[in-house]
């Protein structure tokens, strides 16, 4: 049986590596490179605008807050785009943050805080998020984006 | 071209500026810091800013607007928002800041409540 090209049952996970160097004005230059992965992904136009926000956000931490704008430290991402999903994982060589102690934005108490909510907005825009800190040091943010319709 | 482009006009005791471009990390913040530093340094303490041509705002975005509206209520002043788009309204909804700032559609209804 001839096997169709694009099938489902063919797509496999497909990944693709960057880095940056822990300047503010890189940030953009990547993230539109994973914009562009991200819009070959066929997600919806909204899904793909709020993991462009998280990505944004995830690569401003990792740059300010991880690499304290160390230019000799590397900012490392990972794509991978699967049938069913999409995860990005962004690593710095901080030292790493507890994300449960971050203040809530939305609270009365902070509303009016000019920072606190790039966290925020990574957890809201994408539908798994997790912090991981691995043996060999450093920081990794873990967001995964799923499907609509896996 | 610069990431946020900032225009002035005046309508009465109001300062319109347009914005259009990006407010995110970096130079769209600073743009928008630099020119509501100015707007207080000249008096200027009624600030309209219309974001119509705003895509995009970032977490840094929207802090710097939350800076500035502090910085002019402390100087006494007002600033209000017109022509959000769909995008900033969302997330200014969603971090609950539409509580916080006075938003418009219409210039002319946000040039009146200045009165």
């Amino acid at each position: 049986m001839a096997l169709k090209e694009g099938s489902p049952l063919f797509v496999t996970a497909e990944t693709t590596e960057l880095s940056l160097p822990s300047r503010i004005e890189a940030i953009d230059e990547v993230a539109t490179a994973i914009a562009r992965l991200v819009s070959r992904s066929g997600m919806s136009e909204e899904a793909a605008f709020g993991v462009d926000m998280a990505v944004r956000e995830a690569l401003a931490n990792a740059v300010i807050h991880g690499n304290q704008l160390d230019e000799s430290k590397l900012v490392e991402i990972s794509v991978t785009s699967s049938a069913d999903s999409l995860e990005i994982r962004v690593h710095d060589q901080g030292a790493g943050f507890n994300p449960e102690t971050v203040p809530d934005p939305t609270k009365e108490e902070n509303l009016l805080k000019s920072s606190g909510r790039g966290i925020f907005f990574v957890r809201n825009f994408m539908d798994e998020v997790y912090w991981l800190t691995p043996p060999e040091g450093g920081t990794t943010v873990r967001m995964i984006k799923r499907s609509a319709n896996p | 071209m610069a990431e946020l482009n900032i225009s002035e006009r005046q309508a009465g005791d109001v300062t319109i500026l347009d914005l259009s471009g990006k407010i995110t990390i970096g130079e769209g913040s600073v743009a928008l810091r630099t020119a509501i530093r100015r707007m207080l340094e000249e008096g200027k303490k009624k600030i309209l800013l219309n974001l119509g041509g705003v895509g995009y705002v970032d977490s840094s975005g929207i802090g710097e607007l939350v800076s500035s509206y502090t910085a002019i209520n402390k100087d006494g002043g007002q600033l209000k928002l017109l022509n959000l788009t769909q995008k900033i309204q969302d997330l200014l909804t969603i971090t609950k800041l539409l509580t916080v700032f006075d938003v418009y559609e219409s210039e002319s209804e946000a040039l009146n409540s200045f009165k």
